[in-house]
This record gives C-alpha cells, sequence and structure tokens, in this order.
C-alpha cells in the first residue's frame, strides 16, 4: 500500500523516502539512547568494578578517604523503603481503583480521578520539602512515639528520634508517590471486565464485594500486579524527595525512626562533591545498580501485563 | 391491552395448532426432537402468581421506555415476551429481578410483587431478590473460571458448601451439560462452545436452587442445534421453576410458552413508548389473538 | 433438583446474606475511604504550600534575584524561573520532533514487530530513574567540560520523548483510518497525507501530551541536581557553557539549609513550581480527554 499504483510521480518517491528515513532514525535514535545510557553508565562504573568487583553490591562500608566504597547499607535502604512503600500504596491504590471504576458515582467519578492523577503530578523535590517541614515533625512528635510505645516490641518501631529525618519518613513519601500509580492503572484495568461478566455475577446473587473479589480481582490480577511493579520501579528510583528526608548516614539501622541511605539518594547526594575519582566511579556503579534494577522491573511489569494482553491499559 | 389474563385452553384452542410451530429454525432433515408427554400447548393448570405486575412504568433519565404494564406470571409455566425491537422486552424482564438498578437515571412507578412481597418495598435487599430469581443473559457469560468454579462459585458465596461436588454435579445435568463435561470438570470455562458455554450459565443460575429464571434471549448467539438443545432444556426445567423468556423469535415462543406476552411500541402520552399489547395462552396469541397488532406481528405484517 | 428454599417468604435478607452484605459494606467503605485519604493527601500538601508559600509570593519575588549570598530575607526567584523555562523549553522543542516521528513511525511504518520493539524502548525509558539519566547526561557531556544549561535539556529531553511519542501514537491512532484511506485510494503521496490529513487531526491531542510532558519536566529535579545545580544570581548568558539557576534546585539547596528567610523562599518557589504544574496539567487532561472523544466519535 505503500507503493501507489501506476505512476508516480518523483516528489512523491522522494518525499515519501526521505518521511520513512527520518521516522526511521527517530525511532533508532529512541532505541539506541537507552543502549548509549547502558554504556555510559558501565563506562563510568569501569573503575570501581574493576576494584571492587560484585563485591561491591553487598559490602556496607562507604569510606571515601579510605577508598572503600560499597553498596550494602544504600541498597539496603532502597530495598526496605521501596517494599514497605509498596505494600502500605499497593491495597490503598487498588482501594481507590475500586472506588474509582465500580463505587463512585459518574460525577464524582469525573472530579476525584485528576485528583488522584495530580498527586502523581507534584514534584518530588516539593513533595520531599514538604516531607521536611510537614511531615517529618508531625511524625516526630505523635506517630512514632505512639508506635513505639505500643508495638515498641517490633525492632522496627524503635526510639522516636528527635528530626523526623527517618527511613519512616521516606517510607511514607514512597507511598505518596506510588498510591496514584498504582491506583489510576488499577481503575482503567478494573473498567476493561466486561459488563456482563458483572451482571452475570449479580444475577447470581453476589454482594458487589463478592463480584470484585471473585470476578474483578482475579480477571485483572496480572494487570493490577504489573502496575505495582511499575509504582516499585518508581520508588527504587526516587533521588530527589528521599534524599530530603531520610537524613543520610552510613549505618544500617533495624529501627525505622533513625536515619539511612538509598543508593539513589545517594547519588544525588554525594555527586557534585565527590572528593576522588574512585568515589564517583562508585557512585556511577550505583547507578548501574539502579539501571538494572529499573529495566527488571519494567521487563517484569511489560511482561506480566503483555502476557495477558492488558497491554492497552499501561499506554497513557 | 390490559392482562388479557384470562385462562384459555379450551378444546377449541386444542384443535389449531399454530402454524407457525411448522417453521423451525433447525436445519432440512433435523428436527427438534420431544420429550415423552411434552405439551407445551395443553391447557396449564394455571396455578399460583409468583410475579403480579401492577402499573409497571420504567423510564431512563425521563424517557419513559415501558409503560402501564400489568400482567401475572403464573408457577412451573413458561411465559415467552415476545415484540418487535426497542418495546421493552428486556427492561420488562430485567425489572423483575432488579438487574436495572445499577443503571443511572433509571425510575420504576408501580408496583412488582413477587409472590405478594413488593421487591423494591421497604428492607428487600436486590441482592435476595436476585439470589431467587436467576437471570441468563443473551451473550453466553462465563467467568474466566474453571466449569466447576463456574458453578460452585455462588453456592460458596451463599455458604452452601456442604456437598458441594454433588450440588455441581446436579447443577451440571439439570441443565444436560453433564454428560459433556464431567471429564474435564477443572478445564476452562472459556474452552466450551457457545451452546455449551449457555446451558453452564443455566447451570450456574440453577445450582443456588432460584424459584425463576429470567432467560434473556438466550438462544440468539447460538446456532440452531444448540438453540435445540436450549429449548429442550427450557420445556424440562418448568417442572421445577418457574421460567420468563424474552426472544425475537416468534417460533421459539411457540415451540416452548405456555403463555405469551406481546409488547409493543404504542403511543403513551404522545410519546412511542413499550406497551404490554397481549397477554394470553401462546396458542391465543398465535392463532387467534384478539388485538389486531398482534396479529400483524405473528402474521409477519409487523416489525 | 430439589428446591429447599422456601420462596413465598418476605424478601429481606435472608440465610448468610446480613453478614455478607455487612462484609459488603465494610470493603466499599474501606474502599471510599482509601480515595477519601488520596484526596485529602493531595490537600494537605496544596494547602501546606499555598499556606506558607503564598506570603512570599509579590512581583518582586517573581522578578528579583535572591538576595546576595544567597542568604537572608527579601529577594526573589526570577532568576530561577528564567532558568526553568529556558531549560524546559529547549528540552520541548528537542523532545517533541523527534517525538512526533517516533510516534508516525510505530503507527505509520513500522511492522508489528518493530512497533513492538520501540514501543518497549520507550516504556524502558519512562521506567528508568531519572537520576540514572542525569548520571549518563553527566558522563556524555559534564564529566570534565562543566555543568551547563544544555546538558539539562537534553536530560530533559529523554525524560519527555517517551511521554510525548506514546501520547502520540494513541491519538495518531485514533484519527480515522477513512480518512487516510481515502487520500491512499487517490494516490496521494504518503507524505502529504501525513502532513495534510493525519497531522492536523492529531495536532490538538500531541500538543496536550506535550503540554503534559512539560508539566513533568519543570519539576524533574534529580538530573538537574547533577547537571545544573547553581542557585546563582544571573541567568548565564552562554546557555552551553554554564549552568543556570533553576527552581527545583532552588527549592532543593534551599530546603538542605536550616535557614527559615531560605525555607520562605523554596515554599514560594514550591508554589510557582506547583501551580504552573497543576494548572498545565490539569488543562493537558481535560483538553486530551476532549480530543480522545473527538476522534473516537
Amino acid at each position: 500500500m505503500f507503493v501507489g499504483l501506476g505512476r508516480r510521480r518523483l516528489s512523491t518517491s522522494v518525499g515519501d523516502g526521505v518521511l520513512f528515513g527520518i521516522c526511521l532514525a527517530a525511532a533508532i535514535l529512541a532505541v539506541v539512547v537507552i543502549g548509549l545510557i547502558a554504556y555510559e553508565v558501565v563506562a563510568g562504573a569501569l573503575p570501581s568494578i574493576s576494584r571492587f568487583g560484585l563485591g561491591f553490591i553487598g559490602h556496607t562500608a562507604w569510606r571515601p578517604n579510605f577508598y572503600i566504597f560499597g553498596a550494602g547499607t544504600f541498597l539496603y535502604g532502597t530495598v526496605v523503603t521501596s517494599f514497605l512503600a509498596l505494600v502500605v500504596a499497593t491495597p490503598i491504590g487498588i482501594g481507590i481503583g475500586l472506588y474509582l471504576s465500580m463505587l463512585a458515582p459518574r460525577a464524582i467519578r469525573g472530579v476525584i480521578s485528576p485528583l488522584v492523577e495530580m498527586i502523581a503530578a507534584i514534584p518530588t523535590v516539593i513533595l520531599g520539602f514538604w516531607g521536611i517541614l510537614v511531615l517529618g515533625p508531625f511524625l516526630a512528635k505523635h506517630v512514632e512515639p505512639w508506635l513505639h510505645s505500643n508495638f515498641g516490641f517490633i525492632p522496627l518501631f524503635g526510639a522516636p528520634q528527635t528530626t523526623g529525618s527517618s527511613v519512616f519518613n521516606a517510607t511514607i513519601i514512597l507511598t505518596i508517590m506510588i498510591i496514584p500509580i498504582v491506583a489510576s492503572l488499577s481503575r482503567d484495568l478494573f473498567l476493561t471486565v466486561p459488563g456482563e461478566l458483572q451482571d452475570g455475577a449479580a444475577a447470581l446473587g453476589a454482594t458487589r464485594w463478592e463480584t470484585i473479589r471473585g470476578i474483578v480481582l482475579p480477571s485483572t490480577a496480572s494487570g493490577v500486579s504489573a502496575a505495582a511493579f511499575l509504582g516499585l520501579g518508581r520508588a527504587l528510583g526516587e533521588a530527589i524527595a528521599v534524599t530530603q528526608v531520610i537524613g543520610g548516614g552510613n549505618a544500617i539501622h533495624g529501627s525505622l525512626f533513625k536515619t539511612g541511605d538509598t543508593m539513589a539518594s545517594r547519588i544525588a547526594l554525594q555527586f557534585a562533591g565527590a572528593e576522588n575519582a574512585l568515589q564517583t566511579a562508585s557512585l556511577f556503579y550505583l547507578a548501574l545498580m539502579l539501571l538494572v534494577i529499573g529495566v527488571v522491573t519494567n521487563l517484569l511489569a511489560q511482561v506480566i501485563s503483555g502476557r495477558f494482553g492488558q497491554q492497552a491499559a499501561f499506554t497513557r | 391491552m390490559n392482562t388479557a389474563d384470562t385462562l384459555a385452553g379450551t378444546d377449541r384452542t386444542r384443535a389449531i395448532r399454530p402454524r407457525v410451530r411448522l417453521q423451525t429454525d433447525t436445519p432440512a432433515g433435523q428436527t427438534v426432537p420431544r420429550l415423552p408427554g411434552d405439551r407445551p400447548h395443553a391447557e396449564s393448570p394455571v396455578g399460583e402468581a409468583v410475579f403480579d405486575v401492577q402499573d409497571l412504568t420504567v423510564s431512563y433519565a425521563g424517557q419513559v421506555a415501558l409503560a402501564d404494564v400489568s400482567l401475572k406470571i403464573h408457577r412451573n409455566l413458561v411465559t415467552a415476551v415476545i415484540g418487535p425491537s426497542g418495546c421493552g422486552k428486556t427492561t420488562f424482564l430485567r425489572s423483575l429481578n432488579r438487574m436495572s438498578d445499577s443503571i443511572p437515571g433509571l425510575r420504576i412507578d408501580g408496583r412488582i410483587l413477587y409472590h405478594g412481597h413488593d421487591i423494591h418495598g421497604q428492607g428487600v435487599d436486590r441482592v435476595e431478590v436476585r439470589r431467587r430469581i436467576g437471570m441468563v443473559f443473551q451473550k453466553p457469560n462465563p467467568f474466566a473460571k474453571s466449569i466447576y468454579d463456574n458453578i460452585a462459585w455462588a453456592p460458596r458465596n451463599l455458604g452452601m458448601k456442604t456437598g458441594l461436588d454433588e450440588r455441581v454435579e446436579r447443577a451440571l445435568r439439570s441443565a444436560a451439560l453433564w454428560d459433556e463435561v464431567k471429564g474435564r470438570l477443572r478445564d476452562s470455562a472459556l474452552g466450551l462452545s457457545g451452546g455449551q458455554q449457555q446451558r453452564l450459565c443455566i447451570a450456574r443460575a440453577l445450582a443456588i436452587e432460584p424459584d425463576v429464571l429470567l432467560l434473556d434471549e438466550p438462544a440468539s448467539a447460538l446456532d440452531p442445534i444448540a438453540t435445540a438443545s436450549i429449548e429442550r432444556l427450557i420445556r424440562e426445567l418448568k417442572r421445577e421453576y418457574t421460567i420468563v423468556i424474552v426472544t425475537h423469535n416468534m417460533q421459539q415462543a411457540a415451540r416452548v410458552a405456555d403463555r405469551t406476552a406481546f409488547f409493543s411500541l404504542g403511543l403513551h402520552a404522545g410519546r412511542q413508548t413499550g406497551t404490554l399489547v397481549e397477554y394470553a395462552d401462546t396458542e391465543t396469541i398465535f392463532s387467534r389473538p384478539v388485538d389486531q397488532r398482534t396479529n400483524d406481528y405473528v402474521t409477519g405484517r409487523f416489525g | 433438583m430439589s428446591v429447599t428454599v422456601d420462596h413465598a417468604r418476605p424478601l429481606t435478607p435472608s440465610g448468610n446474606l446480613r453478614r455478607r452484605l455487612a462484609i459488603n459494606r465494610l470493603a466499599e467503605s474501606v474502599a471510599t475511604a482509601a480515595a477519601g485519604l488520596a484526596v485529602a493527601v493531595l490537600g494537605i500538601v496544596v494547602f501546606s504550600v499555598v499556606r506558607n508559600g503564598g506570603s512570599a509570593i509579590s512581583f518582586a519575588f517573581l522578578t528579583q534575584p535572591p538576595p546576595v549570598g544567597l542568604v537572608g530575607s527579601g529577594g526573589g526567584i526570577g532568576p530561577a524561573i528564567a532558568g526553568t523555562a529556558l531549560i524546559v523549553g529547549v528540552a520541548t522543542v528537542v523532545a517533541a520532533p523527534i517525538a512526533i516521528l517516533v510516534a508516525l513511525y510505530t503507527t505509520e511504518f513500522a511492522s508489528r514487530r518493530g512497533a513492538r520493539v520501540v514501543g518497549a524502548a520507550l516504556d524502558l525509558l519512562n521506567g528508568l530513574p531519572t537520576i540514572v539519566i542525569g548520571i549518563f547526561m553527566f558522563g556524555l557531556l559534564v564529566a570534565g567540560r562543566g555543568q551547563s544549561g544544555f546538558a539539562a535539556s537534553l536530560a530533559l529531553a529523554i525524560i519527555m520523548l517517551p511521554l510525548i511519542a506514546r501520547s502520540a501514537a494513541e491519538v495518531l491512532q485514533l484519527v480515522p483510518k477513512s480518512l487516510s484511506d481515502a487520500a491512499d485510494a487517490l494516490g496521494v503521496a504518503r507524505w502529504r497525507t501525513v502532513r495534510g490529513v493525519l497531522l492536523p487531526n492529531a495536532v490538538g491531542g500531541i500538543l496536550t501530551a506535550t503540554v503534559l510532558a512539560v508539566a513533568r519536566a519543570a519539576g524533574e529535579t534529580a538530573p538537574l541536581i547533577l547537571l545544573c545545580s547553581i542557585s546563582g544570581q544571573t541567568v548565564a548568558v552562554n546557555f552551553f557553557d554554564k549552568a543556570l539557576p533553576n527552581i527545583p534546585v532552588t527549592i532543593f539547596s534551599l530546603s538542605e539549609d536550616a535557614d527559615p528567610d531560605g525555607f520562605t523562599r523554596a515554599w514560594g518557589a514550591a508554589l510557582v513550581l506547583l501551580v504552573f504544574i497543576l494548572v498545565s496539567g490539569l488543562a493537558g487532561r481535560i483538553l486530551l480527554g476532549r480530543t480522545r472523544a473527538k476522534l473516537a466519535r
């Protein structure tokens, strides 16, 4: 169909060829950029990779003065904050998705849906700033003491700190960031569940919740988990807001109320003031780990959603 | 036009077979097998009224879709609702078990009494209504679950957990599906043929022992052979259940129904809306309708 | 099947229905509460920013440079606003055309497989931590040469590319096939069809997608910390060789210092940024919905 019938004027074939050429070039550029990013990050990390090898990933010391670097502390911080945030945000996000797709009257849905998406639009630097000045003091004064005195037997809820900068604060900020992602993607998924299946369930004397649990959630489970993975990817890579509220530090603490650090946050905080080339390379190494984690969570989300033919919901 | 709720079925009506009955949907050489002793058009001892619909008017967003319908639906009979498209057949059916409740802007006037209880009455929950009044839809809508779980899902919800295997088997047998699926109950229901899926949906509805089955053009998406088996099943099921079937296929109504209600579009407050034209024994409707519009419709001069 | 249920009894909840309805009510309330919580969080954050930043806002604040030495009261964020506008503007000029071409490629030219590869690449780009994109651009343009507004623009362009390309592809797909088919049937050159039929029909959608991407890029901080992190007094004349002050970095660096005057300026800057992002985001979303509805008709 690209080749017209009969005589084709020169301008046609040249024009079409040029258009095709520049479109193809742009598409190739988009693919190549990913390779270029990977190359550049690996190249920057090489000195650190050759010095520390894979041991870097688990090693917990970070002493620029002694040329000793390890990602362990930050990997721990990243994993703890992101997973806790995911565990809290996923059910809340699904609940919002259910409310917006199945419970809310149409008019209310039209108002609340964009509001939820607005949360995702708040720049993380503002969220982090709010975390320092508003959320942190509130947590330190009210929430942390309460959790400590009631659930103090769980090591996660240790003695409250005075500053408010803590792993706990970072976790809540990340939760706020993930919720709208899970909420809007799962809302779109729930809306794809055919009405006739919901009618079929209702005609069998099922309550709305039974329909949701028995019909809607099982048929969208793969897509919802893909949404959670996308949210997780977002949390794992968030640098700014976490830097602002987590407090920094080189030690792993059992208590959520103490300070900590994540990989992305460490890069943001130390890159400009790196003391030596090896430190810069080690920060590149952290970025490489983030890149790998980002690609893996993204591919997992694509595979999970793609395999079950729910890709449509993920093209924004 | 109001409830032509007379007891028909005299010797006279028995003598005349509706001529439409001779034209079946089945391909040449196929006949619809009849069950021994099955006499769909024999005079039916009209029992107690399961539904007593009084002046039912349904409107969507101020537009009247169905106006002033009054009729009684009787126990253990098959009642067909026929009429041209847009005449409110499905609207009528879906108001019987409050399936249309969730449509925004819907308004229902009049009363629907079910065994004497207003289905919109105080303290009535629509979940309870639907639990007793099952429904099978135009397009087969099996859940993306195994055959077994399609049937067992609703009983589990309702707490009917003892003897579930037997319940599933009974439901499948009642829907004449057991022999075809007994070896693969754990397979996905989506692998069944269209006709099997529809019988599965009927079995699913039967598994919670409803009182009434509402069938909304249950065979319209099926081929003639599958249609024949669904019709056979309907005639079988009326021994235990009260059945209301909406169909656009007059022959089908003639084949399966004891009583038939003819709905059509009529002027109501200056607007074209669905109304009940005539309601009587199926034979009466098809052979000696009282209303000219019914006559036009069943003889094919209309709609 | 024996009917064991007495169907003549009243229609009030029977059997376990009371309990099931209670569970249903509980589940519905929990979902409603979740939605309420999200709206409340948005409300609290926006309220905090408006309350604390509102007092800072004045004409001088929006136009003046920050106080000398960057500490103390008074002064504004004029240079930062100009810097952000320049950085994001250049990023848009770079990203939008490429994104539209990529979208044209996937919708008009690519095989199924090609479209899938490009789509997956766009999703990957979209999913990359922005700090990684910052690091990449640092290695590419900044290392050994120093920070620049241009490096920041390119990093933001990479962030914007998948956002615009995805939405543009969606809008292009919505343009009725009959329109381009008619042109094809007339033997019109493909590029003329694209220029005369496809793009004019999709331009509204592409514009709104671009507005949404701008809203996203304007608040992006992580790459700027690496590529363009000064809170200077003036906008550098040389965009390619010098770092520019910009709003996100201003908020970030002020938030790291315990200076009350700085906090006030940061709140003010946050308010400016938030208003811009929420207004353009909301407008973009409404427009996008309208374009979709128009083309889907």
